[in-house]
């Protein structure tokens, strides 16, 4: 049974994407995909994927729209943001050649076996011992903590990459050119603090997590370097264990639980609730403000001046 | 269908009636400012009017502070964004005119 | 599959093939990034898709967790695609402000 509400909404974020990828004028592009990644966000809530449309919503939209618009500004400032989109003979055939390879993962698709249960009840049997009564939490930091392990990696690697090739900041607070926006962070710093806490916390048997509260946190640093509220300097030697602090927690947690004999990562099921939430929070912290520093777009020292 | 449902149907029928109007406003207006105009205000009443649609549906008080708190969020950001938008389209404009 | 499960993991081979049309085919480094993130969340959403079979039945989780993880590992993707971006054209527009 297919719902209006659906086929409306892959109508629109269809077309979103199309505009977004083949309009002339990348401002536009950039905003049509923020836009493209709110409908996206309502999908997953359709597809029952709550955990999934907190962090599309957070980090898919919200952070990645943030960096395409201050990436966007610096190339503005270099005079780069034209893009020739007509459609050349090579581009047709690419157009071909894309549709052809859509048309067959389609039909590929449509003949894959239909009730599968897949993973979903090996999951229900087991989820009494992981520790936590939401299904994704259990997967994300129990049944395979290590993939979230190797992903706070990842974290870590992409910010010291761009520490790597950009030695100063493409973003860097500046003087406050209004109030309002300032009055809005301090406001928001509190709440949203609070949020975070309760995503966390409600991880455990609700849809939230680490990486829904570290978003939030994020994008709450995101702002506060936004309305030049945060002095990097300062703010650089606190923030440096911060963004280890995640990665360590997981580290230790995981050579403790190979010391008293199990494998890596594997939690005692009584005390697994704890470590979960231990983990999670140092997690929070490090995701929260590893995403702020990816915005800085660089290493945190003042931009040339030119 | 409940009293509780009538109530919830007329405000969403009256949110969407706010949410074209500011629709149109944005597609329609000649300027920035204008369009500001008419998208903020007629957003915020229609979004106030889903909230209340869903807040008579609510089981439990907790879930009505949720809502009025991201409302009022809403409003907030709202404000300050067209604030920020304004301001920027007026900097814009007097520099073309110097 | 259920109807709405197929019309979803349509849409994530649709956005896919869109994706990978503007990576190969347009030039600018901005666009090439919207392109692979749009590529991305097209296989996010043929995983989930695949998950879900219908408003009765339970979920699959697993996709979800994966996609979770994907979602931030994109934006750490995105975050240093764009810093090498606006760095390389930095680079290239030098000697036209040489001249």
């Amino acid at each position: 049974m297919i719902h209006l509400v659906d086929v409306t909404l892959v109508v629109t974020l269809l077309a979103c994407a199309w505009l977004s990828l083949t309009g002339r004028d990348l401002l536009r592009s950039v905003v049509l995909f923020i836009a493209f990644g709110l409908l996206v966000s309502l999908g997953w809530a359709r597809l029952r994927a709550p955990d999934v449309a907190l962090a599309e919503a957070a980090v898919g939209s919200g952070l990645t729209g943030a960096l395409l618009l201050s990436a966007f500004s610096a190339m503005e400032r270099a005079r780069l943001t034209t893009d020739e989109v007509g459609l050349t003979r090579a581009r047709w055939l690419a157009l071909g050649l894309t549709l052809g390879l859509g048309v067959s993962l389609g039909v590929v698709l449509l003949s894959l076996p239909s009730d599968h249960p897949r993973l979903s009840l090996h999951i229900q049997e087991r989820i009494s011992q992981s520790g936590v009564l939401n299904s994704v939490t259990a997967v994300l930091l129990n049944f395979r903590s290590y993939d979230t392990l190797l992903e706070m990696v990842v974290l870590l690697a992409s910010l010291v990459g761009i520490w790597a090739v950009a030695p100063f900041a493409r973003v860097w607070p500046k003087a406050p050119s209004t109030p309002i926006l300032a009055a809005l962070a301090r406001l928001l710093l509190p709440l949203m603090t609070v949020v975070a806490g309760y995503l966390l916390w409600l991880g455990a048997d609700a849809p939230g997590g680490a990486f829904q509260a570290g978003a939030v946190l994020g994008g709450m640093g995101v702002l506060w370097v936004a309305a030049s509220l945060w002095h990097p300097p300062w703010a650089l030697r606190m923030v440096r264990p911060l963004l280890v602090l995640g990665l360590l927690a997981f580290l230790a947690v995981a050579g403790v639980t190979m010391g008293i004999g199990k494998s890596m990562l594997e939690y005692p099921a009584s005390q697994a609730k704890t470590l979960i939430l231990w983990i999670e929070t140092a997690a929070t912290v490090s995701i929260g403000v590893t995403l702020t520093l990816l915005f800085l777009g660089g290493y945190p020292a003042p931009p040339e001046q030119s | 269908m409940s009293w509780a449902d009538g109530i919830s149907l007329l405000c969403i029928l009256a949110a969407l009636f706010f949410f074209l109007a500011g629709t149109v406003g944005l597609l329609r207006m000649p300027d920035v400012f204008t369009r500001l105009h008419a998208l903020t205000k007629a957003d915020n009443l229609g979004l106030g009017l889903i909230v209340l649609a869903t807040a008579v549906q609510l089981q439990s008080w907790t879930e009505l502070v949720k809502l009025a708190l991201i409302w009022m969020l809403v409003m907030v950001s709202g404000a300050t964004v067209a604030h920020l938008i304004a301001r920027m389209a007026l900097s814009e404009s007097s520099d073309e005119k110097a | 599959m259920s109807g709405s499960s197929s019309l979803y993991a349509l849409a994530g081979i649709a956005l896919f093939c869109m994706g990978l049309f503007a990576l190969i085919a347009y030039p600018h480094s901005l666009r090439k990034i919207l392109a692979a993130n749009v590529a991305g969340t097209g296989v996010f959403m043929i995983f989930v898709a695949l998950g879900y079979q219908g408003p009765e039945r339970p979920i699959d989780p697993v996709p979800h967790a994966l996609v979770i993880t994907g979602i931030v590992v994109a934006v750490c993707a995105t975050g240093l695609a764009l810093t090498l971006a606006v760095g390389l054209g930095a680079t290239h527009i030098a000697p036209d402000e040489e001249e």
